[in-house]
């Protein structure tokens, strides 16, 4: 038998986890264009001996008529790895909630398997279709075919990346907004921003369906929409009972543990009490019987900004802004306030600056009167413990006291 | 034939299999069958099944024509993926099930990754596909994997544990809010290369993009120059400028972040924490990180209780104990020392031996 040309990757193959080296195989053996995987398997195993990557700063590619959507990779060792000289990425657009048709894939594998390493990502942490790997001249064919089956771009660079969002009203009783149709209304209606970059930095969208926060909104995304409910608790009491008699702790398990104190229970009648005033909406008895506890009927959304990974300034969470908002089409009153968050954003932000870092150092304050948002408290934790704050000298001046 | 652009993303609707669009928005309950297995019930009394499968994120379209006539033949054709790289089937015929269970099983699939298990990593591309890497991301995920197989495929921990893997600062996982977070780091300043800073970096927009003001113009050079003692190796100038990288095999390795979570039930979101500053890259399997991720976990499974998330669990019984119990030294590099530091230091004499 010939030696492996990559013992260390070959390593990765054993295991009970599924191996993306045997992926890379795979198409390395049986892909169109096979010479691309097998390159790309032989300069990894070269980064896994040298603990160093391989691929060099950049370089810009693209196709016609879009500013991003394809990133442009080339090897640092083309000669070595011809086959990966040239290995960029397309983002590709997908589907509200990643739901497909198997027909549909097969036409993107057809696609991908011509143009194409064969190799993806399903998905990247954005939500995109990943594609990696084509080289510069099957760029502009591989779109075209792409468009053909319609399969559109995602974004890149300094623009709205594509907005992502959970399963919601596909298949999750929790679901207070229609994520899917939302994200796929407000793709559709800001396709000049997600395809032609022109802001100061990227721009996330997230949409949750509940405070679960399945796609990571609060933390991953500038602009973070997380579907809520203002009126009481649904409450099954048989269905509680039946949670109790089932095993269940509901002392321990559910009342002890919601952070507001709100519940109590009654061990002899089986009753759950919630005092809904009181309720903050955290979900973690819902998460425990959802038989039995269910959102309320009067729903919409929380929108908060902010949040992002660290670069450049450090990690944020969204913050409130608008504790809660109808979300029904056509979402006016949502595309309204995101268009004068946008526009304040790129009138007042430094190149790569995003929207949390650009509140930080303006002030929540200068944020909320551009915007035209009203000072409430569900928008902090706890007011300042600082002397230190602003008024207007000719409001003081005018009014006298 | 003019190119046509701005068509947006395939419409859901002809996505969604006939059970879904039947009981769109009406879903009443779901169960939790077993590990990987959940029952959603609709108010029209229809039940769906959702069998869970991890998957490896990087798949050949051999993964995905497979996965396809497996949905062809138990669910009419139609599939999802989770925001966490898992493949779900979607069988609306209960008698359906188990035959799938068990095809994916002799296939050699995964499943798992529901309720209090660890789910599926969500990480970034490393060594495979990205140029500011300072580890591989695919291969530790798989390493670790394989080790915590276990609380895939099985309900043995307290409660969600989300592990995320960034190979670098910028994050595209982000990974800041996991209850175990890898992530790559460098801890070298960057090596200017004077000629390319020349040819292709703007200056100002390099000096700019340092958090602690470590870069200063070079006149005498026509390029920058990097004060060592500030810098915190981010990465931020070789990201904006290709004459300043900072990948080294020595340099680089891995931290180990714990107790962020995403969710808000019970307590708010909340981000993960530096435990252990540096692992070094040791492929082809991460031997000290892989142990390092078990230990902490193990610690917890057998420390939290019923429903605790890891961060809830260490607040509870306080950072100090977290250390004692897990063995991990506590050293200079976990004390704050950037933006929000001084929120993080102890300001009451309140507190555990």
């Amino acid at each position: 038998m010939a030696e492996s040309e990559t013992p260390k990757l070959d390593e990765l193959e054993k295991g009970p986890w599924p191996s993306f080296v045997s992926e890379i195989k795979r198409a390395a053996e049986n892909a169109p264009n096979k010479h691309m995987a097998q390159d790309l398997l032989r300069q990894l195993e070269r980064s896994y001996n040298d603990k160093i990557g391989h691929w060099k700063h950049g370089g810009i590619v693209g196709v016609k008529g879009y500013g991003g959507g394809v990133i442009g990779r080339y090897s640092d060792l083309p000669e070595e790895f011809p086959g990966v000289a040239e290995f960029h990425t397309f983002r590709v657009n997908q589907p509200s909630g990643w739901f497909y048709t198997t027909e549909k894939l097969r036409q993107l594998c057809e696609v991908w398997e011509k143009h194409g390493s064969g190799l993806t990502n399903m998905h990247g942490a954005t939500g995109d279709i990943i594609l990696l790997g084509a080289p510069t001249a099957e760029l502009q064919p591989c779109f075209d075919d792409l468009a053909e089956i319609g399969f559109d771009l995602g974004g890149s660079g300094s623009d709205m990346r594509t907005p992502s969002c959970c399963v919601g009203p596909g298949r999750c009783e929790y679901a207070c907004i229609d994520t899917l149709d939302l994200l796929y209304n407000i793709t559709m209606e800001y396709q000049d921003e997600l395809h032609r970059p022109m802001f100061p930095y990227k721009s996330k969208i997230k949409i949750s369906g509940c405070p679960n926060d399945c796609v990571a909104a609060v933390p991953r995304s500038d602009i973070s929409i997380i579907g809520t409910w203002r009126d009481n608790i649904r409450i099954d009491p048989d269905a509680v009972a039946e949670y109790a008699n089932n095993g269940i702790d509901i002392q321990a398990e559910v009342v002890d543990m919601c952070p507001t104190g709100c519940m109590s229970w009654d061990a002899e009648t089986k009753t759950l009490t919630i005092d809904n005033a009181e309720c903050n909406r955290c979900m973690h008895c819902i998460n425990l019987m959802p038989k039995a506890l269910r959102p309320g009927v009067e729903r919409g959304a929380t929108i908060m900004v902010g949040g992002k990974a660290p670069i450049v300034h450090g990690a944020l969470l969204s913050w409130v802004i608008v504790p809660f908002m109808k979300m029904e089409p056509p979402y006016t009153e949502f595309k309204e306030l995101l268009e004068k968050i946008w526009e304040w954003w790129d009138e007042n932000g430094k190149m790569r600056e995003r929207l949390g870092e650009l509140i930080n150092r303006l002030g929540m304050r200068s944020f909320l009167k551009a915007v035209g948002l009203p000072p409430v408290p569900q928008m902090v934790k706890v007011p300042r413990a600082n002397p230190y704050y602003f008024w207007d000298p000719e409001e003081v001046r005018k009014n006298g006291h | 034939m003019a190119t046509r652009t701005d068509f947006g993303p395939p419409y859901y609707k002809d996505m969604l299999p006939p059970v879904v669009q039947k009981n769109y928005g009406q879903w009443k309950y779901h169960e939790r069958i077993k590990p990987g297995v959940l029952k959603h019930v609709a108010e029209s009394g229809d039940e769906l099944y959702t069998v869970r499968v991890g998957s490896p994120r990087l798949v050949s379209t051999f993964w995905i024509k497979d996965v396809c006539d497996i949905a062809d033949e138990f669910c009419d054709g139609y599939l999802r993926f989770t925001s966490r790289h898992n493949l779900e089937f979607l069988v609306s015929d209960k008698d359906k099930v188990e035959p799938l269970l068990e095809h994916l099983k002799a296939k050699g699939y995964v499943v798992g990754g529901t309720g209090h298990s660890v789910s599926n990593p969500v990480h970034t591309q490393g060594w495979i596909h990205c140029h500011t890497p300072a580890t591989d991301a695919s291969g530790i995920v798989k390493a670790v994997m394989d080790e915590l197989f276990e609380y895939f495929v099985d309900w043995k921990l307290p409660a969600y544990c989300r592990v995320a893997l960034a190979c670098c600062l910028n994050m595209c996982g982000a990974v800041h809010c996991s209850d175990i977070a890898i992530l790559g780091i460098h801890r070298l300043p960057p090596v200017i290369d004077h000629d390319t800073v020349r040819a292709k970096c703007e200056i100002p927009n390099v000096i700019a993009a340092c958090p602690t003001g470590a870069i200063r113009p070079d006149p005498k050079n026509k390029s920058l120059k990097v004060n060592e003692e500030r810098c915190m190796y981010c990465g931020n100038c070789y990201t904006m400028c290709p004459g300043m990288p900072l990948a080294d095999p020595q340099g680089d390795g891995v931290s180990i972040w714990v107790g962020g979570k995403i969710s808000s039930a019970r307590t708010p979101p909340k981000f993960s924490r530096l435990v252990i500053p540096y692992l070094p890259n040791n492929p082809p399997r991460w031997p000290e990180v892989t142990s390092a991720v078990k230990n902490i976990i193990e610690t917890w499974a057998k420390h939290a209780r019923k429903h605790e998330r890891m961060g809830e669990w260490i607040e509870r019984i306080g950072w100090e104990r977290f250390f004692e119990l897990t063995g991990i030294p506590f050293t200079m590099q976990l004390i704050d020392d950037f933006t929000l530091a001084p929120e993080t230091y102890r300001s009451t004499p309140a507190f555990k031996w």
